[in-house]
């Protein structure tokens, strides 16, 4: 479903990303770990399109198209979505405007109707409760004044609403406690299903006790530096990222028995 | 042609015709205010409180009533909706008695047509008129040339129980119109007043305007001016307010129509532990420019002032915004907070913001700030990461900027016209209708 190969890219003329494969199948969802400054959020923000970085090579097949060359708008109406790690505050305009014209938009893409304010306010609020969020977040500006907790769960819901084919959620885990972290986990079962691939970028392996990937990857100075299935995730948290080296070379490591490859 | 000349012939023209002309103290203000205009001129940047905004080229500025009939009725009914309230409607700066509906009004609330105060409660008037020498030159021109207005006089603990609308109209005969209204609230009084400023066709014409607000102790005005004038007028305006000890004033002022409009609005707190709300939010796109000119006058000790200003700036426009405040020496514990932010839409635009503070008392609060800045890139990508194409983002979020200051008028109905003023003026304001 999704290829990246040989991915680089830099932000005002620093490299981050350095030579990135990764490959992703339907039905997977993949972790990636690694140390804070190894690129995993400038990954998770070129593939949703931000233009302040700059890709310098390399490729993004999704679905035999060519991701880089969408614009941020049309990749979110083809199912990509990414969670933020800092969600934006949008002072002025209502979560149930925003949400509503998000849901419509890809909607309307995918040839569904689009929802009027009666059946959207049915489905929003059903997603609502499934994510433990109050009625009252509907009416209040995007993001302003929510808590850390709060905007993780604004975006886990902005997720279930959009029903993506591809979700990267960047470090939704960091700085949550552990309602918080299940309601994350919770939200990314619930889209698991065979024609739905999702990335979980995170600092910590604590949040894969509740999410099984299906293979995590370790992300070092801008490149997959080692795979493997979730016991991985387990090593990197008992041995910590130093024992990855700061070379950036890439070692090799089969995948565990029984995760695909 | 609208040079200094020109106007004062149009006075002798005109004077002896005007309201009240019989009235030896109004006849001698308007004499003094003729004289004084022709004195001065028109102020240039060369004066210290028109830096940004000159108007040299009033003295070749040609102005001519509107080329096409005016259906003032149509206007005020698209204008009106299906608003209650008191309504006084003004066609090319007179009263249309016909047009207008002030409808029953709490005992010892007056509300009259300036020209028939002046019939009947002419020393009320000549107490609150102002005088030539209030103001800039343009005000010194309304002094002279105003015909008519709203007198509006309200006994002590007297509330309006709905807002006072007072609407003007270009018409199809003027090419200028002057406007004076004045508002005399006794202690404890309340009212909400409206000033609405609509029409002006193809040719240019021009608006003068003076408000004159009196607030006697703890009473309560809010004011709002929705400025929404045909894109050739020139909208000269002051309101100001005096305010007696306790007494509460906000003005909100809206301005998205005009080539060019300029406000002054000031306010004096005569007493202690006034409150002022300054509030004010402009839109300008080709080449247009608006003018803010605010001072608010910590007289007496103990007064609180908010002022906030937010400006779209589209094209090539200039948008301006002049806080004073002036804390006196034995006006201490006064507390003032002033912001003005700007979003330019365009490259081309400009804005001006720049905070006055004057202060003589030394156990003060002020504090203020100023941004100029364009669409958050954040908060652009946000929304198209969810969809939204870039233009829907951007006229969303530019809509949002602009509604922050929407949200500080109380009154719901108020609130929901200004709104839909601004989503008229907005690109796309159509499409971000459900936001309503």
């Amino acid at each position: 479903m999704l290829d990246i190969n040989n991915l680089q890219a830099s932000v005002e003329g620093k490299a981050i990303l350095k030579g990135l494969d990764l490959h992703v199948k339907a039905g997977e969802v993949h972790a990636i770990m690694g140390p804070n400054g190894s690129g995993k959020s400038t990954l998770a923000q070129v593939m949703a399109g931000r233009e302040a970085f700059s890709v310098d090579g390399g490729s993004v097949t999704w679905d035999g198209q060519d991701l880089l060359a969408m614009p941020i708008e049309e990749r979110a109406r083809a199912g990509l979505f990414l969670a933020f790690q800092y969600p934006v505050e949008i002072p002025g305009v209502s979560n149930a405007y925003f949400l509503k014209a998000a849901v419509n938009a890809v909607r309307k893409h995918r040839g569904l109707p689009e929802f009027d304010a009666m059946d959207f306010l049915t489905r929003v609020k059903a997603e609502m409760k499934a994510v433990g969020m109050k009625e009252e977040f509907l009416y209040r500006s995007v993001n302003e004044g929510f808590s850390g907790g709060e905007k993780k769960r604004n975006e886990v819901l902005q997720m279930a609403l959009l029903e993506p084919r591809l979700a990267i959620l960047d470090e939704t885990d960091s700085g949550l406690d552990i309602d918080a972290l299940k309601v994350v986990a919770d939200g990314v079962n619930r889209l698991r299903s065979p024609d739905r691939a999702l990335i979980v970028i995170t600092h910590y392996q604590r949040l894969l006790d509740y999410i099984v990937p299906d293979q995590v990857h370790v992300l070092s100075h801008g490149r997959i530096v080692r795979s493997g299935g979730r016991e991985l995730a387990l090593e990197l948290e008992e041995k910590g990222y130093g024992w990855i080296g700061d070379s950036g070379e890439v070692h090799h490591q089969p995948p565990a028995a029984g995760a695909a490859s | 042609m609208s040079s200094i000349d020109t106007w004062v012939s149009e006075f002798r023209a005109r004077s002896a015709q005007l309201p009240g002309a019989a009235l030896p103290w109004l006849a001698a203000q308007r004499q003094h205010a003729i004289e004084r205009f022709a004195d001065e001129g028109w102020p240039t940047r060369r004066h210290p409180r028109w830096q940004h905004t000159s108007l040299a080229f009033m003295e070749q500025q040609e102005f001519a009533p509107a080329a096409q009939p005016v259906d003032a009725a149509a206007a005020l009914a698209a204008l009106r909706g299906d608003e209650t309230g008191h309504w006084l409607v003004f066609v090319g700066g007179r009263f249309a008695a016909s047009l207008s509906d002030i409808g029953p009004l709490p005992s010892g609330a007056l509300v009259l047509s300036l020209a028939e105060a002046l019939e009947s409660h002419s020393e009320d008037i000549e107490a609150a008129f102002g005088n030539a020498a209030d103001g800039d030159s343009p005000a010194a021109l309304n002094t002279a040339l105003a015909a008519d207005g709203a007198f509006v006089r309200l006994a002590p603990g007297v509330a309006l129980d709905a807002p006072l609308h007072l609407v003007s109209i270009a018409g199809a005969s003027e090419a200028s119109r002057h406007l004076r209204h004045l508002v005399v609230a006794g202690s404890g009084a309340q009212a909400t007043v409206v000033e609405h400023y609509i029409g002006g066709g193809q040719s240019a014409s021009l608006t003068t305007a003076v408000t004159r607000i009196m607030a006697e102790a703890d009473a309560r005005i809010t004011h709002l001016k929705l400025q929404q004038e045909a894109e050739q007028a020139i909208h000269l305006a002051s309101i100001a307010s005096v305010q007696a000890r306790g007494a509460h004033f906000a003005s909100h002022s809206l301005s998205f129509g005009a080539r060019l409009a300029r406000n002054d609005i000031r306010t004096r707190f005569d007493g202690e532990g006034c409150e002022a709300l300054l509030n004010g939010l402009y839109h300008v796109d080709g080449r247009r420019h608006v003018d803010h000119h605010t001072c608010i006058d910590h007289a007496r000790p103990l007064g609180n002032s908010r002022e906030f200003y937010r400006g779209l700036l589209d094209g090539q426009s200039r948008g301006v915004f002049t806080g004073r405040v002036v804390v006196a020496r034995d006006a201490q514990r006064s507390d003032a907070m002033q912001r003005c932010d700007n979003l330019l839409l365009s490259r081309q635009a400009e804005a001006d913001a720049r905070p006055e503070l004057e202060i003589y008392a030394d156990d003060v609060k002020c504090a203020h700030g100023a941004t100029v800045g364009e669409i958050d890139e954040d908060s652009l990508f946000y929304l198209q990461s969810r969809g939204l194409d870039e233009i829907h983002a951007r006229r969303l979020l530019t809509y949002a900027f602009a509604a922050e200051a929407l949200e500080r008028i109380e009154l719901m109905p108020l609130r929901s016209r200004a709104r839909a003023a601004l989503l008229a003026r907005l690109p796309g304001g159509e499409l971000l209708e459900e936001l309503l």
